[in-house]
């Protein structure tokens, strides 16, 4: 059994799909910041099998928003003093540049490399984002 | 500044409008014959076509303006590596209006946040050719008179067929409207369509790999060519290219007044033998083509005539 200790200040990312923490670590630019943080992967879950968790230790200010584009299924919770200060409900962006990348072969965006990468919301029941161009469907892990 | 890069970029008064126009400018075509005087096209084929590019310079021309442009990548300096955005910035100051086509999704839209002029799709990939679909209308409404309470087939590739996703697209909009989608297994409407569009609208439709059953319950049956260049896989294309074909026998079962539409061009989809049935309306519908553009190139324009 892995132990990684309780934190004081910071932030908990739970239920993050199996495989899918270091696209996170790398979106939220963790690797520029001063702050402690701790990433599990393949925790045991009884609703997902398996999953990554992420703790921050010492920071809190993120735009957590861009993570419902990338999983809206994430919970974010806020410690403050040891204990769950918030839990903080994922808002999902009208539009996101430069986050997530269209991958269809046939978008303009695969030739123009300079594009910036813009995606729309088209159902927010469904969490579905299309690439502003070629209307293709943002595809997550 | 207007551009038209979705058939939906059209609010449904606008469009409506704009058939109106056409029609107009079809049943009195001297009384716009010098409108444009003055104006000039850009035609930028950045893939080739013959219809789409001749039917914009045919408009252009019928409104007395003039054409400029290229019909292929090569023969255009996107062979050097210049960027759309950077060709239309540049076209802006030849031409007053601009129709483009590209083989990527995507790139008339991109021309169009770069663009002092008014961009027009004329077709991207597989994506939007909204162009055609103002044609499909302009046929549908001029021939049956209304665009509602209508049963539509769609046949052939459904699943690449951007002028089929984009009729659909259109013509939810009008109420009583029944799709009957007729293709194989593989080439059905993509999923989100019925997803995102038939079920949240609640539009009937039903889908098919029997033309001679789905026949007689239609008023437009709109065939489509299964498109070699879509595929990334040539023995899927040798597989499912013949599935359907529409001969005079066939013809027997359709309605009286039905309509045959296809976007053209045809290959073995529709037998030759079909062409001088009243019903079969595909050489009017390129035609229709030519008024529809024109009525477009003046309302971008934004040019009336008293």
């Amino acid at each position: 059994m892995l132990n990684i200790g309780g934190i004081q200040h910071g932030v908990v990312m739970d239920h993050i799909v199996a495989g899918c923490a270091m696209d996170i670590y790398h979106y939220l630019e963790l690797d520029k910041t001063d702050a402690t943080v701790a990433i599990i992967k393949n925790a045991k879950s009884n609703v997902m099998g398996k999953k990554d968790i992420i703790k921050i230790e010492g920071y809190t200010d993120f735009d957590f928003d861009i993570l419902g584009v990338i999983d809206p299924n994430i919970t974010i919770n806020i410690i403050k003093d040891g204990v769950i200060a918030e839990k903080r409900k994922l808002n999902l962006p009208e539009r996101v540049t430069n986050i997530i990348q269209c991958k269809n072969p046939r978008c303009i965006t695969s030739i123009e490399q300079e594009l910036p990468h813009r995606f729309k919301l088209t159902d927010r029941a469904h969490a579905v984002y299309r690439c502003e161009y070629c209307e293709q469907k943002f595809k997550r892990n | 500044m207007k551009h038209l890069i979705s058939p939906l970029d059209l609010s449904p008064d606008e469009l409506s409008d704009l058939l109106d126009l056409a029609q107009e400018i079809y049943s009195s075509p001297e009384k716009y014959s010098h409108c444009c005087a003055g104006k000039k096209l850009a035609t930028l084929f950045y893939e080739p076509s013959t219809r789409t590019r001749l039917s914009f310079e045919a408009a252009m021309l019928n409104l007395g303006g003039s054409v400029l442009g290229f019909s292929s990548a090569d023969s255009s300096s996107a062979a050097k590596g210049e960027s759309v955005a950077d060709t239309i910035r540049v076209m802006s100051f030849y031409a007053d209006i601009c129709a483009m086509r590209h083989p990527k999704e995507g790139a008339p839209l991109v021309a169009s946040m770069h663009a002092s002029i008014p961009v027009i799709n004329a077709g991207d990939g597989g994506h939007n050719h909204p162009t055609q679909t103002l044609t499909d209308l302009l046929t549908i409404k001029s021939l049956k008179g209304h665009l509602d309470g209508l049963t539509v087939g769609f046949c052939g590739d459904l699943k690449f067929g951007r002028t089929v996703h984009s009729l659909i697209h259109a013509m939810v909009r009008y109420p009583n409207t029944k799709f009957v989608l007729i293709s194989p297994k593989e080439l059905q409407v993509p999923a989100y369509i019925k997803e995102e569009t038939l079920d949240p609208l609640n539009i009937p439709y039903e889908e098919t790999t029997n033309l001679e059953e789905a026949l007689p319950k239609l008023d437009i049956l709109y065939m489509t060519r299964v498109q070699k260049e879509r595929f990334f896989n040539e023995e899927d294309y040798i597989r499912l290219k013949d599935t359907f074909i529409l001969d005079k026998q066939k013809m027997q079962l359709a309605k009286e007044d039905m309509l045959v539409l296809h976007p053209l061009p045809r290959v073995n989809e529709i037998s030759t033998d079909v062409d001088d049935d009243p019903r079969a309306v595909y050489f009017k519908q390129a035609n229709f083509g030519v008024y529809v553009r024109m009525a477009l190139i003046m309302t971008l324009l934004g040019i009336t005539v008293d």
